[in-house]
């Protein structure tokens, strides 16, 4: 792994004025994320991961740009992404893409799948490699859809197709950091085995980083690289995966772990087990 | 609760289906489904979406959305609901089978207490109850839930409570009966994963001081693994496989069971790749 | 709470203070000269230079408008000497056509446009609401079809062409109404009713459907909430279910909007009281733009403003009471 992180985020901090009302009335300020800093090293996948309302969303919306910092910086490839202007801020917004957790809400209903899925690329007014219908297609068989349904709309897909596109559309310029935000939160479990397994697979093939926000500790566990525990704005702990998971080193991630449901490990062994014989009779 | 404890299970469902009608025909969202609940027993009903698991729960509560059709025999504690007039079931509704819904915030009316709404079915199924005792009851059941400061918190609208504090409440709300049946539909997957460690503790306790059966329905196989006893697997509506919780967690019997259990991700063991049904093929067959 | 009060009432001082500015340099700086029109047809620059000065109408602007916003609290005089108008508080202005304060011509018209508005009010209230009840419940049933059906002729139909048609129907061809004319309600109760029946429904029709449409959908979308699911779980009478769990939540939205309209019935009252020639606020509005008597216009545009302004601080005071979720914050 390089030593040099291809993200950098530092002091982050945003604060959200909640007004009061009326002309008297106190605006306060909420501070949603507080003091966040985190790196994403080239090829890995950092897992951000906290309860609703730790302010992980809010803190993968900076660094993707799409809203404003109250104070901090994201680095990225050693340059200052809340200080990009017109050209260099196009080509940023090329090379980080984001997954949404809705995908019927983040794609364009009215719009066929070969339409979102290059339309990244109409945006950086690149060229269609190989053109629109045979780039679609070669995308589609990467994300595992059936090339044939390019002409198709959002709605004529199951929830997982939905975010095998949403997948696709951000595949389409080659992004270097690809944030998924709660990307398989929405799915069946079986479903969101299958997501997960494409995430995986996409990244040994492409060598790409992701920021992968998630309130499951579970999935956190299938996908990270290393992990990033939030809680009430603030990081609490960073680690490598194994280091979090199996030393945890925080109250708050030890409480955390604890609360995840568990299907009782004797069961599972006592499942292989059985399974093991079950294809040795088979086989028989 | 009944004094009755003799061998008949508290719940008994024999071909329960409930059909849509459209324009192609009726649609089965459940089909023929068999199974019972033993008294005090806990039962799991796990499922995808589009599985049939929660029009089940609301077929038993006799609440299916209009245009539903239901078939089949329900017999709960000896009586059979799908007999009894709509009227007849209202006394069954809130008194005896009691029901907690998904998102508590949308499950509470915005425009009441807390109280109020906790008393409510109190007021309702006892007759000569002043609105100072329902009042009492309410409190009461708040306490049972550990949801401190009860007395001044009865005056509370559920605007004013966190998430896991409104479930606590809706589980309070059944409490106020003291039910022979708590059905539970996904109670916890809209809430963090500590509070929902909290709320099964909470379900669980309930139980063992009640005595009160309970289905819970869920599409989360870990959380149904801390809970039921018996277990129901659902997909499209159909019963795939039922028996003892432990018995289908270590030997499931039917392909899809087993696809389910290799699909959970599991927080103390990394499998190499998750193993699923159609990923290797790239053909993604998934069932909405 | 109080803090709330005294907010909402700041708010409303600022925007009734800004209402009042606009529509000063509306009618007395981008409009004709009043004293052009004052002084007539025979007239000399010598005899407009002394109405102007009589009038204080040479001074600045902001002068002027001082003494406009103090006679609006502490009344104030026009001309001088012999001449000397008293124009009391709250000063709106003075009518030189007319020869009468302003707020007194308003004041005396004022209690035949309350009553057509409020009685209005109280009908398109009652109608829509009944009707909309009635049309959810039947949803998707020929009752619910057909009242669907009304709403809409409702709607479409101009005030005015309903009027007309009404009184050909009922008091020309049929004469079961008298032409309407105001008549006190002490003096003969069942001839102001009589009377006012026709600008009523003439006033409410429009109003009534809407509120019919707007009650089905709430009342429809309400009862597809969780929180009704609920209710019916506990197993309550499906009536209480209606009244406390449905009905509540359905019809708060329809007070705000009853507020707001209410307010600016007098757009409504103007049309409707001319084609019944009521004396009431509207016909005095139509009667002095035909005439171009400015003073009055500028007068009954400030009442106009001033009751929508008041109209909505009691909407956003009585949703304080109505709706828990603004009464007291989160404290979670």
């Amino acid at each position: 792994m390089s030593t040099e992180p291809l993200l950098r985020a530092r002091n982050l901090v945003k604060e959200f004025t909640v007004h009061g009302g009326g002309l008297l009335g106190r605006s306060a300020k909420f501070r949603a994320v507080d003091d966040v800093s985190l790196d994403v090293r080239s090829g890995e996948t950092l897992a951000l991961v906290g309860e609703s309302g730790s302010g992980k969303s809010t803190t993968a919306r900076l660094i993707a740009r799409l809203i404003d910092t109250t104070s901090g910086s994201v680095e990225f490839a050693g340059r200052e992404v809340h200080a990009l202007t017109g050209k260099a801020l196009h080509a940023y917004r090329g090379e980080v893409q984001v997954v949404f957790q809705d995908p019927y809400s983040s794609l364009n209903p009215k719009h066929t799948v070969e339409r979102i899925v290059t339309a990244p690329l109409v945006y950086q007014k690149r060229p269609v490699p190989g053109g629109a219908r045979a780039f679609t297609r070669e995308l589609m068989e990467r994300v595992g859809l059936d090339p044939d349904h390019s002409a198709r709309f959002p709605a004529q897909f199951s929830g997982g197709q939905a975010q095998r596109i949403g997948i696709a559309r951000a595949l389409a310029v080659s992004p270097k950091l690809i944030i998924a935000d709660e990307a398989v939160s929405a799915l069946d479990v079986s479903v969101q085995a299958q997501v997960i397994n494409l995430l995986r697979r996409l990244q040994d093939e492409e060598g790409f980083s992701y920021l992968f926000i998630a309130h499951d500790l579970a999935v956190v566990r299938q996908i990270a690289t290393r992990v990033a525990v939030m809680n009430e704005g603030r990081i609490v702990e960073t680690g490598d995966r194994d280091q979090v998971f199996g030393a945890p080193r925080d109250p708050y991630t030890r409480k955390l772990l604890a609360a995840v449901p568990r299907i009782r490990p004797e069961w599972d062994a006592a499942r292989r087990r059985n399974e093991a014989a079950r294809r040795k009779r088979q086989e028989a | 609760m009944t004094s009755t404890s003799d061998e008949r299970p508290l719940l008994r469902v024999r071909g329960l289906t409930v059909g849509f009608p459209t324009a192609a025909g009726t649609v089965d969202v459940v089909k023929s489904l068999d199974f019972d609940l033993a008294r005090g027993g806990a039962l799991g009903i796990v499922g995808e979406s589009g599985s049939g698991k929660s029009m089940t729960s609301l077929a038993i509560m006799g609440l299916l959305p209009k245009g539903a059709k239901r078939t089949g025999s329900i017999e709960f504690d000896g009586t059979e609901l799908s007999e009894l007039r709509e009227r007849e079931m209202q006394a069954v509704r809130g008194d005896r089978i009691a029901m907690v819904f998904q998102d508590p915030l949308s499950s509470l009316n915005p425009y009441y207490t807390v109280g109020t709404q906790i008393s409510e079915a109190y007021l309702s199924h006892r007759t000569g109850v002043t609105r100072r005792q329902a009042r009492k009851v309410a409190i009461e059941a708040m306490e049972r839930v550990h949801i401190r400061n009860a007395p001044r918190r009865v005056d509370h609208y559920p605007h004013q409570f966190s998430g896991g504090m409104r479930q606590r409440v809706m589980i309070a709300m059944t409490l106020s009966m003291e039910p022979d049946l708590i059905i539970a539909d996904e109670p916890t997957t809209a809430l963090d994963v500590t509070v929902q460690a909290q709320i099964l503790d909470l379900l669980a306790e309930i139980r063992r001081d009640t005595g009160a059966g309970l289905i819970l329905i869920t599409h989360d196989l870990a959380v149904v693994s801390e809970v039921a006893d018996h277990l129901i697997v659902m997909r499209e509506g159909d019963l795939v496989e039922q028996g003892a919780a432990e018995r289908i967690f270590c030997d499931p019997q039917e392909d899809y069971t087993r696809m389910l259990l290799d699909a959970v991700p599991r927080i103390d063991d990394e499998i190499g790749l998750l193993r699923t049904a159609a990923v290797e093929t790239g053909t993604a067959e998934e069932d909405r | 709470m109080i803090r709330f009060l005294v907010n909402r009432l700041l708010g409303m001082a600022v925007v009734l203070f800004l209402v009042c500015v606009f529509t000063y340099v509306i009618f007395f700086v981008l409009s004709p000269d009043p004293a052009v029109q004052i002084c007539g047809k025979n007239c000399t620059p010598e005899a407009i230079d002394r109405i102007r000065a009589n009038l204080g109408l040479d001074q600045p602007f902001w002068s002027q408008f001082w003494t406009f916003l103090t006679g609006l609290f502490a009344g104030r005089t026009y001309g001088t000497g012999a001449n000397l108008i008293d124009c009391a508080a709250p000063c709106l202005g003075y009518s030189f056509q007319s020869s009468q304060p302003v707020t007194e011509m308003i004041l005396q018209r004022l209690p035949v446009s309350a009553t057509v508005a409020i009685g209005a009010a109280v009908l398109w209230l009652l109608a829509g609401v009944s009707a909309g009840l009635v049309s959810a419940v039947r949803e998707g049933r020929f009752t619910d079809r057909f009242i669907t059906g009304l709403t809409l002729t409702g709607m479409s139909i101009p005030n005015y062409v309903l009027g007309l048609s009404l009184q050909f129907l009922l008091v020309v061809t049929l004469g079961w109404l008298p032409f309407p004319h105001a008549v006190a309600f002490g003096d003969d109760p069942v001839q102001w009713f009589a009377n006012f029946l026709m600008p009523w429904i003439v006033l409410s029709i429009g109003a009534a459907a809407v509120y019919t449409r707007l009650t089905r959908a709430n009342v429809i979308e309400t009862l597809q909430e969780n929180y009704v699911r609920t209710a019916r779980a506990k197993g309550l009478r499906p009536g209480l279910v209606w009244r406390r769990h449905a009905l509540r939540p359905a019809l708060t939205p329809i007070v705000t909007i009853f507020g707001m309209d209410f307010a600016g019935l007098l757009g409504g009252a103007l049309i409707t009281e001319t084609v019944f020639g009521l004396n009431g606020v509207g016909k005095l509005a139509a009667d002095s733009i035909t005439k171009n008597d400015q003073p009055v216009i500028m007068g009954v545009t400030l009442l106009a403003a001033f009751l929508v302004v008041v109209g909505n601080m009691i909407v956003d005071l009585l949703y304080t009471t109505i709706d828990p979720r603004v009464r007291v914050g989160s404290a979670t």
